[in-house]
């Protein structure tokens, strides 16, 4: 692939991933080039992005079935057992007018994800398309899902601190369930998908068409 | 074309301060390893203007000084090319030292209480890791361990190990190694969102019973606040900068 006049990647230089020093990559292949300040390995872009994204958001939607079938805590009153989802939970909240509260689970465990998924889908298939289509718009889709990935935390850790405090044996007692830990890989995996895509790569393919 | 032609040139002449040790050793048919800090060859003068790429795009960049406070960005994708804080080093210092003491504090006292029909139940932050630990469920206390206990030490820990010895004029040995590290445990620290973790699980008891926070869960949101500003005051650049001045 040519790559465009301007970048880099043109000039056979390489942003250190560590510290981000611009270096030249060693133009004998099969070789990496160390970074001059840091001695870290150079790579022009990240290593097997694509695929790895790919894969990963593969198995984040593989996770994010059960995790939203699967009850994510059991609370047990007075021997009765009730088990809430992650839905179910944002619908009590709205049930019992708690609106502050059904708006931050609903954002943090519904809305987000959902669109994390959703963005790094749409950037693979974009650039598995070859598209030149508004690359700054796309970049910052991808900056924005980088931001946000940690905010789904908010119901594992919401179930955490339940767990610890309401102990009370058979007066009133609550467990995390199966859904929680598919939940929190979904967070997981999503965070790593993010991390390794390479947002250079939307510039790459939507420069080698453009040109 | 051209304009390729001229930032190659300008990169050549201004990347060849940096890579001359490399390319001096190369034909020398010496192998330059530089795994901790830099080579013995290299510059030790900052150059004024140097070449950047865009870490989002790959887009080249004239960079001059950047004022203090202020940030640089990419032209063609809005991405941070530099972002220089003011009083770098020092402001760091300080608020990584505080939040190393709020970190002790709010792993020592009482972090809430809850009580119900005369009983109480009191947690530190350990108690729910430990709960979903004996509950089975140790997936989940494993990764909520990594993300509000081992992400944050680390954190503050590299951030000492690098500001420290720079204070008293040494160079931290493995520095490379420390900013990976460090880069790491910022991604996986998430002290802000396990506060608002604690905001709606309160919320959701207050109706069946009254909780009573402690002292842990103040010095716990102020440890958020001073993480946080301590992150956005580090700068990786300055740090390199200093490790210059010092060799």
């Amino acid at each position: 692939m040519s790559a465009a006049p301007g970048t880099a990647r043109a000039v056979a230089c390489a942003s250190c991933h560590d510290c981000g020093l611009l270096a030249r990559v060693p133009e004998a292949s099969g070789k990496h080039g160390l970074c001059p300040r840091c001695g870290a390995e150079l790579h022009e872009r990240k290593l097997r992005s694509l695929e790895r994204t790919l894969a990963l958001v593969i198995a984040a939607f593989v996770c994010y079935v059960p995790a939203n079938v699967l009850p994510v805590m059991t609370v047990t009153s007075l021997g009765k057992t009730q088990s809430d989802t992650i839905f179910s939970g944002v619908v009590y909240m709205l049930e019992h007018k708690m609106w502050p509260l059904a708006i931050i689970l609903f954002t943090a465990s519904i809305f987000v994800p959902m669109m994390k998924l959703g963005i790094l889908s749409f950037l693979l298939f974009s650039v598995h398309r070859r598209s030149s289509w508004r690359p700054v718009e796309r970049t910052r889709l991808y900056r924005l899902t980088e931001a946000i990935g940690r905010w789904s935390m908010v119901d594992i850790y919401v179930v955490t601190i339940l767990v610890a405090l309401v102990r009370l044996g058979n007066l009133a007692a609550i467990e995390a369930g199966a859904g929680a830990i598919f939940f929190g890989a979904v967070v997981v995996i999503t965070m790593l998908a993010a991390e390794s895509f390479d947002p250079r790569i939307i510039w790459d393919r939507s420069d080698a068409r453009s040109t | 074309m051209q304009v390729a032609n001229h930032f190659d040139s300008f990169l050549d002449a201004a990347l060849r301060r940096i890579c001359d040790s490399r390319r001096r050793a190369a034909s020398a048919g010496i192998e330059v390893v530089a795994r901790s800090g830099w080579t013995g060859h290299a510059p030790r003068r900052r150059l004024a203007i140097r070449i950047v790429a865009c870490l989002d795009c790959d887009l080249l960049h004239h960079l001059g000084a950047v004022p203090e406070g202020g940030t640089a960005r990419c032209r063609r994708c809005g991405g941070v090319l530099r972002k220089h804080p003011r009083n770098s080093l020092e402001h760091t210092l300080a608020l990584a030292l505080a939040a190393a003491i709020l970190f002790v504090v709010s792993n020592s006292f009482p972090f809430l209480s809850f009580e119900m029909k005369g009983r109480v139940t009191e947690t530190t932050l350990m108690t729910g890791i430990i709960d979903l630990y004996n509950g089975g469920k140790w997936e989940i206390a494993a990764l909520v361990f990594l993300t509000i206990e081992l992400a944050p030490v680390a954190q503050l820990a590299m951030l000492l190990y690098v500001l420290v010895p720079l204070r008293v004029n040494r160079i931290p040995w493995q520095l490379p190694r420390a900013f990976r590290i460090l880069r790491h445990a910022q991604s996986w620290s998430m002290i802000e969102v396990f506060m608002i973790g604690i905001l709606v699980a309160i919320t959701k008891l207050m109706g069946m019973a009254s909780i009573i926070p402690g002292l842990a869960i103040w010095a716990f949101a102020l440890l958020m606040l001073v993480l946080s500003g301590a992150m956005a005051s580090f700068d990786p650049e300055s740090v390199w900068e200093r490790v210059e001045e010092l060799r």
